[in-house]
């Protein structure tokens, strides 16, 4: 198999390239994910201009940030898989040092404490999401794999302190999704299935301590998950709303700009966490289908980058950014078609914002920077 | 770490790797599968289910907004209730142009034109399908007026409303405050949920401070509408079956007040003509038995909604019939005071029972010629402190002020409750101002006021000068009196019940300090001087005093005015009926068994034993009468 990969890379070498591929590969740009991710974010630009009311300003807004993004990716993919991975200690104990500073000096803002005012506000949270997976792989790579029941221990401490940081500020919903990106990284690395189980087991009680660690407005999310029609006016209204909107976008949908559950504000947050049930409304099962293929597309082509990564770290960070981005694709959906509670989760790439997307399109730098930086033989 | 490395078998862990991608791979193909299959069911198995729901006939949740609690007095006469009304509502997203509907509207008298510009504000800023108040009370006239036009005006309609009334106008205004529409202030404070069915809200009084117990809990009914959104009857069909459950509102609690409607009428009344303000606590409870405000406004107007022209003649009204003497007018106190100046002279031993002093009709400081003049020019001749109780003799109090000092005089006027918010429970009160060192170096940013003077305490031992106090506060320091030093927090709300099981919640007294002076041959030496006052040979009220069939208690007391204000426009008699002194009077009674203490305030009455001596005693006359006979 490592023969056969050489043989294809030196074959590719000796190849004559396009000049349009030689160009891709002076930028590190993995060509087939930047198509996916150019596709995704059209399509979400359309999304977004029925739902924000057909604001061309707002939409503007949206595509700065889009480019601003692609940026971020460009850059980061330059950087290779070593340098990153030296880096990793301390971005990700920079990280813990401004989420602590975000708990003591942060700007509050919705009731919750998220966010730092260094010149521009942002969320320290932002920057874990890439920094606890790397720091996974990192811990890893040069440890046995599968790893140790030692190694596991420190590793779980590796995430369990951001995630409850975050948690304190409070955001659920991101603690949950940095605690997955970091879990996944252990069971890529091979935690053993019996550890799988037990941990299952223990999510058991787990959900009880969560239940008591909850905010009353997050249990009632998960009460009116159970029964959204106990509240029809208060906290159940965004779910019912939203049911009826995916329900009645049918196959074909009312076509663009036509959702009347949309159009006419019944729809609420139709612009941030909700646009996955505008889409449905205005595009149908079969605009729906379209953009999860494209994700799934996605999140294979990462999985097939993490695959052929040449070193513990790459192979383990490739996987985590993918199996994440996986993560988000789902809780979103389910959470917008009413099978999951109610968690502040945006739709990657499609949502109103621009701070997640940043980090979501580093992520994908780093793939690209893994996959274009791959070494002939490792070590 | 080379050396761990090395030991790292790179085959095996690839493989392992690989296993887990496809591992991983498969559990995201079944969950996004799940989310596919719900998808399936909600857009292909249920879709018709909801596209009737979002298309077409639409079933719209619409709130039913609780029934508001009434407000009551202590024997449960109403002083808020609800009456119904129709008002007319627009529903914006059932207008096509709400400019043009808006015009012909104005043009059938039915909405008035200058509105056009706040109702469509309200149009466009609320949520399409929530209707929007035009006009809160339509006349019998109004309404078969606009039945004949209604096919002309889709989304325009009337419905049958609970209006707030107040059966007693003006008289409770100011306590029992009143409602209004919701403003967008309000919204932003308010529950959105809560209010989802609510127009109006309470803007002052206890109307304001009890909302959360007035307001109740709306209910929620779904209603069927056609393309249009007008809601359509359907008492049978499919549709109708679907319907989820509905909700009943929740009414809110009767709120039952201290007040008793007959005192507040007869010091509503007694103050007729005048400006000027009245309050009564019950001394062992802190209740307030009445709390009056003149002049006044009819609450009513509001609750139905006054036009601008309306409210700009309220605002603009030289007498500012809005604004709550009571709890919000601050007054020198004057000679009200002196009582308790007295209790603190004999505490801190600046005088005794039987000094006498000297009074000229004037007293000068040591070394300084100006003259603090007594009330009565010619003097009081000797006098002991009983006596210039009694008579109200300034001089008497200026000799013994150096010696009592002002840090005493603040200390104990603190234990009185002046310079403190007392805690009543309407929103607004002002804490009047009870002077000392601390407080003079913060009110003045020049050094040279900063410093206190002897002057200051001379004038501040009559109640004058910076001192400043409302009337509910002189009320609080006379039932303290009353209680030989137990200051009891004011309240108005007595109870509030829940009218659906009759459960009453009591409001307990509160004990807000106990005066620091144990001596009770002092207290009851000053209150036998106050006594004099009303029903001595020469006191200076014993005319309001006289044929009681029980003993009071009182002093009088007469505050400077100083400036006017300068904005005001006044004509120059208006001008020197301004500058005359504000009338003061505080009264408790029985003597040994205190049910009532009294503040009254007359804005240039000149004289507080002239003016507002009489109308406590009519006070205090109905509450001990009527309770006498009832018992």
């Amino acid at each position: 198999m490592r023969l056969n990969d050489t043989q294809r890379i030196v074959g590719n070498k000796a190849a004559p390239l396009s000049d349009f591929a030689r160009l891709m590969r002076g930028l590190h740009i993995d060509g087939p994910l930047l198509g996916l991710l150019l596709l995704i974010c059209a399509f979400g630009l359309a999304v977004l201009y029925s739902a924000v009311g057909e604001s061309m300003r707002l939409t503007m807004n949206q595509l700065i940030r889009v480019g601003v993004a692609f940026a971020a990716m460009l850059v980061v993919a330059q950087v290779p898989p070593d340098v990153m991975r030296r880096w990793t200690p301390w971005a990700y104990a920079g990280g813990l040092v401004l989420l602590v500073l975000v708990l003591t000096t942060g700007v509050v803002g919705q009731g919750a404490r998220r966010w730092l005012d260094l010149g521009i506000r942002f969320q320290p949270s932002e920057i874990m999401k890439l920094a606890v997976p790397m720091m996974g792989a990192w811990y890893l790579h040069h440890r046995p794999i599968p790893p140790r029941a030692s190694h596991l221990l420190f590793l779980f401490g590796i995430i369990a302190a951001p995630t409850l940081l975050i948690a304190k500020q409070p955001d659920l919903g991101t603690a949950l999704l940095i605690a997955a990106s970091g879990l996944i990284v252990i069971v890529l690395a091979g935690l053993p299935i019996r550890f799988m189980v037990a941990l299952m087991l223990a999510a058991i009680p787990g959900a009880f301590v969560l239940w008591n660690f909850m905010q009353d407005y997050q249990k009632q999310r998960v009460l009116t998950l159970l029964n959204p029609d106990s509240d029809p006016l208060g906290a159940g209204y965004n779910i019912i709303q939203s049911k009826i909107a995916i329900g009645s976008g049918g196959l074909f949908g009312k076509g663009w700009t036509n959702g009347s559950q949309a159009q006419l504000e019944f729809l609420p947050e139709r612009d941030t966490d909700f646009i996955f049930a505008v889409l449905a409304e205005e595009f149908g099962l079969l605009g729906v289908l379209t953009l999860l293929s494209l994700y799934i597309l996605v999140i294979g082509r990462g999985l097939y980058i993490a695959v052929q990564a040449r070193d513990t770290f790459s192979r383990l960070l490739a996987g985590s950014i993918s199996l994440t981005f996986f993560v988000y694709v789902f809780v979103n959906t389910a959470m917008v078609s009413g099978l999951v509670p109610v968690v502040g989760v945006p739709l990657p790439l499609v949502s109103f914002g621009g701070t997640s997307m940043v980090t979501l399109m580093a992520g994908f730098g780093i793939l690209m920077s893994i996959h274009s930086h791959r070494k002939l033989l490792p070590h | 770490m080379s050396l761990l490395s090395s030991i790292k078998d790179h085959h095996t862990e690839r493989r392992l790797f690989l296993a887990r991608v496809i591992l991983a791979a498969v559990v995201a193909t079944l969950l996004l599968g799940t989310v596919v299959v719900r998808l399936v069911q909600l857009q292909v198995l249920d879709y018709e289910h909801f596209a009737e729901r979002a298309q077409g006939n639409r079933i719209r949740i619409e709130a039913v907004p609780p029934i508001r609690g009434l407000i009551l007095d202590r024997k449960g006469r109403v002083l808020a209730e609800n009456l119904p009304a129709y008002q007319l509502e627009l529903i914006p997203e059932q207008v096509d142009d709400v400019d043009d509907t808006l015009a012909r509207l104005a043009s059938l008298e039915l909405i008035n034109a200058d509105e056009i510009p706040r109702l469509r504000t309200l149009v466009e800023r609320g949520p399409r399908f929530k209707p929007v108040t035009l006009k809160l009370r339509m006349t019998d006239k109004e309404v078969a007026h606009f039945a004949i036009q209604r096919p002309r005006f889709p989304g325009v309609d009337f419905r049958p409303r609970l209006i707030r009334h107040y059966p007693n106008g003006p008289a409770a205004a100011h306590a029992v405050g009143y409602v209004g529409a919701l403003s967008e202030n309000d919204l932003r404070n308010l529950d959105p949920t809560r209010y989802s069915g609510t127009g109006q809200t309470g803007k002052t009084g206890i109307e304001r401070s009890f909302e959360s117990q007035l307001h109740g809990d709306p209910g929620y009914r779904h209603v069927v509408t056609n393309a249009r959104g007008r809601v359509i009857a359907t008492e049978t069909g499919e549709l109708q079956d679907a319907l989820p459950a509905d909700a009943q509102p929740v009414p809110g609690n009767n709120v039952y007040l201290s007040l008793d409607l007959d005192l507040q009428q007869i010091a509503y009344d007694a103050l007729d003509g005048e400006r000027g303000a009245v309050v009564a606590l019950d001394p062992w409870s802190g209740e307030v038995l009445a709390l009056v405000s003149n002049p006044s406004f009819d609450p009513n107007l509001f609750a139905v909604g006054l036009s601008t022209q309306q409210f700009n003649d309220l605002q603009n009204d030289l007498g500012n019939p809005l604004f709550d003497r009571a709890v919000r007018g601050t007054y020198p106190p004057g000679s009200t005071i002196k009582p308790i100046l007295a209790l603190a002279a004999l505490e801190v031993g600046a005088t005794n029972l039987t000094r006498k002093k000297m009074c000229i009709g004037y007293f000068s400081l040591p070394n300084n010629t100006h003259r603090y003049r007594d009330w009565k020019p010619e003097g009081h001749g000797m006098v002991d402190l009983h006596d210039s109780i009694e008579q109200s003799c300034d001089v008497y109090f200026y000799e013994i002020s150096l010696d009592v000092g002002i840090d005493n005089m603040h200390k104990y006027l603190d234990q009185f409750g002046l310079g403190q918010a007392t805690g009543i429970d309407v929103p607004g009160e002002k804490t009047g101002i009870n002077p000392s060192r601390e407080w003079k170096q913060k009110a003045f940013s020049n050094p040279d006021d900063r410093r206190w003077f002897h002057g200051e305490t001379v004038i501040a031992s009559i109640g004058q000068g910076y001192m400043s106090a409302t009337p509910l506060q002189l009320a609080s320091a006379a039932a303290t009196l009353a209680t030989r030093g137990s200051r009891y927090k004011p309240h108005l709300v007595a109870a509030w019940e829940n009218p659906l099981s009759g459960e009453r919640t009591l409001v307990k007294p509160s004990l807000i300090a106990d005066v620091d002076i144990k001596n009770e041959f002092y207290w009851e030496n000053v209150i036998e001087a106050m006594h004099d006052v009303l029903q001595g040979a020469r006191g200076t009220a014993r005319a309001a005093g006289i044929d009681a069939d029980y003993e009071m208690a009182g002093k009088s007391g007469t505050a400077q005015v100083f400036t006017v204000a300068q904005e005001d426009e006044y004509d120059e008699s208006e001008i020197e009926y301004r500058m005359r002194d504000h009338a003061l009077f505080v009264a408790f009674a029985p003597l040994d068994n205190p049910q009532i203490a009294v503040a009254v305030i007359v804005e240039n009455g000149s004289s507080g034993s002239r003016v507002a001596a009489p109308i406590a005693r009519a006070i205090m006359d109905k509450y001990l009468g009527v309770d006498d006979a009832s018992q």
